[in-house]
């Protein structure tokens, strides 16, 4: 009868000696961790930021969204770097020769080595370009070179990987010859798909860009020493860099945690020196309060929130009905009180950082005057008498809290402003992505962001009506000339006179109508300082040191 | 034993066919596919890339490629990941989720009889009381919303864990004690109702007439009857448990594999959904299985043959 008790008894002292173990023990180790960080923040060039997801691939041949461009710009090196005024300017080249047609790039490579003491040669480049296009490698983005000689043939089966437009003349001399004039190729070649590769290393192990270790080589200011998947990714200071004096912080550790309101806790915590933009996210609805508390930084970067219209399904085939639309919209409204991240109300396609006047934009945001107008002409062209009449309009976003308060703002604004009925339908992304793309829906949200610092980014997808990313079914054949002709125009003046041209076209006809440009929200240590983030919204960490 | 066993083992076989045929075309009815994405890719790219991962091939021929490949165990690369194959997923991320899992299972079952237990003992007392209460919280409070709570207070106001991360064992804590809260108040309530059901059994007023000791009426007439309920709950519970919650790993950030089962769909991570989905099913079988098989050892009036054949 004793014993049993007795045993009770230890059962029960066990179960809670495990748990205050489990207590104590944590205890030691979370005290542990506060004191390496606080003498970090003394002496440390040590960042720690939040990636969010383990990135598609390291490959910079293969890489093709935010997250693994977010590590490969810090670790690799291309033949131009953006600068910190967003310029390019000769980076793994020291010298660049452009012909005359603009189609022939001499490239002098800068004495340069990888990271593991290999010199840099034109070879890497050739192997790593030709590597991208050749269709049995699967890159989703080889079409980024597509601008090189011959690459869109070799990619679709109809030429050798070996006749793409790119040579080496000895190690240090490459030559680049593009299928046509290029104006901003310069901008292109500091894009990570135009990235050489250790050719020594890749030749031998076709599998080296799939941990890190002796075989993941990289030429940028920093390489990658850790890569626990789908957790971490470590970088230490390449000291091997041509530029290494510059590289102040000697690591930068990349955590992998999906959740914002997490991230912001450890940064809040103490456990991260950034939190948001852009390789990470802060919570919107907490926007606000770090708004207030004078902590939140802003950033506009060149991409667009739009809605498109599919301009065959009636009455959006009607212009004046789209633009009645456009302008009833109450941009500064949205931006204010729904999205409150410090947006730019969008009144043209393309972003304020490509092409300045467009702070302003085409027409008058909140222009319900202007909007009566156009509706009104709109419904005598339907022959309708009042817009009562029209049939209720769909409008379409794929299913996240964001998009659907700023769709319900829209629907009351239109009902208010015009008296059009709009019902609103969700689904999930990638079922609202198809729909979209199959042209079978009204009016729909989309985001656009520019791959590379030119206009053309945000105009060339609604060149062609079946452009694969169109979506509006819209076509004009003066814009699509004005855009063929900007391709070979060298006058970068004339040339954006051009753009701005097909723009102004667009812009009357309305197949979309911009609503605002993003920014970049983020909270940083204070201390931080010369992280570059560049007007595409891309982030920079070379200069970057703590104070 | 071994004919019971192998012909649960053929019904075993039978329902992860069934499982992996239903998934496979509900996943391919889906509307989008893993390269669709805001920015269409050029036809002849997607086409190389459908070429290269067998996607355009008829279905039937992909549906019996894929069958041959799992039974050789052999789930194919990642599409999201380009770097990854699913079984790297699984090898990875399992042992994560497998580790949580069971710290959590143990605070769940340790907490959660010892709980059930002097709320029965002391019915209708505070103590019974007390332990319901806890019990109530436990099962009504969402593990999402338990989670950001147990982070708020214990990392960022008292600093005693960190807030995320899967590093060391006070990196544990936390999420163990969020993915265990459900189960453990289940488990309480569990142990409880039965315990009181027990205990109003003829028998133990006989042990009580017999001179039994109270504790030793507990230990050996109570508890191990009353725990047959809680061994039922515990297999499906441990397979779902130990193969991860994607609600818990992204809040702690934890490289486990409960996220995959989800993301896997919104990727339309063809390759991962059908991996994660039948490792996922071959462990909640076999758990199902091996709960039968203690049921037979803790409680010897159920007899697995269905007779007295081979006992």
């Amino acid at each position: 009868m004793k014993k049993s008790k007795l045993s009770l008894l230890l059962v029960l002292s066990l179960v809670l000696s495990m748990f205050l173990a489990a207590c104590s023990g944590g205890k030691d180790n979370a005290d542990g961790d506060k004191g390496k960080t606080d003498s970090k923040k003394k002496v440390s060039q040590e960042l720690r930021l939040n990636i969010k997801t383990e990135p598609f691939s390291l490959h910079p041949g293969l890489a093709n969204d935010s997250t693994s461009g977010g590590v490969i710009r810090q670790i690799y090196e291309g033949l131009t770097r953006i600068d910190k005024d967003g310029k390019p300017q000769p980076a793994a080249a020291e010298d660049i020769k452009v012909s005359d047609d603009l189609k022939t790039y001499t490239f002098k490579l800068r004495d340069a080595k990888w990271s593991n003491g290999d010199p840099v040669i034109a070879e890497d480049f050739v192997y790593a370009w030709q590597w991208a296009v050749d269709p049995a490698n699967q890159s989703q983005y080889a079409y980024q070179l597509y601008y090189v000689k011959n690459g869109q043939a070799i990619n679709e089966g109809k030429a050798k990987p070996e006749t793409l437009g790119v040579k080496a003349l000895d190690d240090k001399t490459l030559e680049v010859t593009l299928e046509n004039p290029t104006p901003y190729f310069l901008e292109l070649t500091a894009f990570y798909t135009y990235s050489p590769v250790n050719s020594k290393i890749a030749k031998a192990n076709k599998d080296w860009y799939k941990d890190a270790g002796d075989q993941y080589t990289s030429n940028g200011p920093f390489k990658m020493v850790q890569w626990e998947h789908s957790s971490k990714i470590v970088l230490e200071k390449n000291e091997n860099y041509w530029d290494a004096d510059t590289v102040k912080l000697t690591k930068i550790s990349m955590d992998m945690i999906n959740d914002n309101n997490t991230e912001l806790n450890m940064f809040k915590n103490g456990e991260l020196d950034w939190a948001g933009m852009p390789l990470g996210q802060l919570p919107q609805d907490l926007l606000p309060q770090l708004k207030k508390d004078g902590s939140l930084h802003t950033q506009p970067i060149a991409g667009v929130y739009w809605y498109k219209f599919n301009t065959e399904k009636p009455p959006l085939n009607n212009v004046n009905i789209r633009k009645a639309l456009a302008y009833a919209i109450n941009r500064k409204a949205i931006v204010e009180n729904v999205t409150q991240g410090g947006q730019i109300p969008a009144m043209a396609a393309v972003p304020p950082s490509m092409i300045k006047e467009n702070e302003q934009g085409y027409f008058k945001d909140n222009d319900a005057a202007k909007a009566k107008e156009f509706l009104a002409a709109g419904l005598k062209d339907l022959g309708l008498s009042d817009a009562s009449k029209l049939p209720t309009i769909t409008l379409s976003y794929n299913t996240d809290e964001g998009h659907q308060k700023i769709a319900q703002a829209i629907q009351d604004m239109w009902k208010k402003e015009l008296g059009i009925n709009v019902k609103l339908e969700n689904e999930e992304w990638k079922v609202y992505i198809s729909k979209l793309h199959n042209g079978d829906y009204q009016v729909g949200r989309m985001g656009w962001l520019g791959d590379f610092n030119d206009p053309i980014n945000f105009l060339e997808l609604f060149r062609d009506k079946k452009g694969g990313n169109n979506d509006t079914n819209w076509e004009n054949p003066k814009f699509k000339q004005l855009l063929i002709d900007s391709q070979t125009e060298s006058d970068p003046a004339k040339r954006l006179q051009m753009l701005k041209d097909a723009e102004a076209i667009f812009m009357d006809e309305m197949p979309v109508a911009p609503i605002y440009f993003y920014t970049n929200t983020w909270v940083q240590d204070e201390n931080l300082k010369d992280v570059v983030i560049s007007g595409l919204g891309d982030v920079q960490f070379k200069w970057a040191h703590f104070e | 034993m071994v004919k019971y066993i192998s012909k649960r083992l053929l019904y075993m076989i039978v329902s992860l066919l069934i499982i992996i045929t239903a998934t496979f075309f509900l996943m391919r009815i889906a509307p989008g596919n893993p390269f669709t994405s805001e920015k269409k890719l050029p036809p002849e790219i997607e086409a190389n890339l459908n070429e290269h991962y067998g996607l355009d091939k008829p279905w039937y021929v992909q549906y019996g490629d894929y069958l041959v490949r799992i039974v050789q165990w052999d789930f194919g690369p990642s599409f999201k990941y380009e770097s990854r194959t699913v079984n790297d997923l699984i090898n990875d991320g399992f042992p994560v989720s497998l580790t949580l899992g069971l710290e959590a299972i143990l605070f769940a079952v340790a907490v959660g009889i010892v709980l059930g237990v002097i709320a029965a003992l002391r019915h209708n007392k505070w103590q019974d009381y007390t332990a319901m209460i806890i019990a109530v919280f436990g099962i009504s409070v969402p593990s999402f919303i338990m989670a950001t709570f147990l982070q708020y207070i214990f990392a960022i106001k008292l600093g005693l864990f960190p807030v995320a991360r899967w590093e060391t064992f006070s990196h544990t804590v936390l999420p163990a004690l969020a993915l265990g809260a459900t189960p453990m108040a289940f488990i309480a309530r569990l142990t409880r109702s039965s315990m009181l059901e027990v205990l109003s059994n003829d028998y133990i007023k006989t042990a009580k007439a017999k001179g039994l000791s109270r504790g030793a009426m507990i230990m050996k007439h109570t508890i191990r009857n009353a725990l047959l309920p809680v061994v039922s709950y515990m297999g499906p519970l441990a397979a779902g448990i130990i193969t991860g919650s994607f609600v818990i790993e992204k809040i702690f950030g934890i490289p486990g594999l409960g996220s995959h089962f989800v993301l896997s769909i919104s990727n339309r991570d063809y390759t991962v959904i059908m991996g994660v989905t039948v490792f996922y099913s071959i462990l909640l079988l076999v758990s199902i299985l091996l709960v039968d098989i203690a049921y037979g050892l803790i409680d010897p009036r159920i007899k697995l043959a269905g007779g007295k054949k081979g006992e």
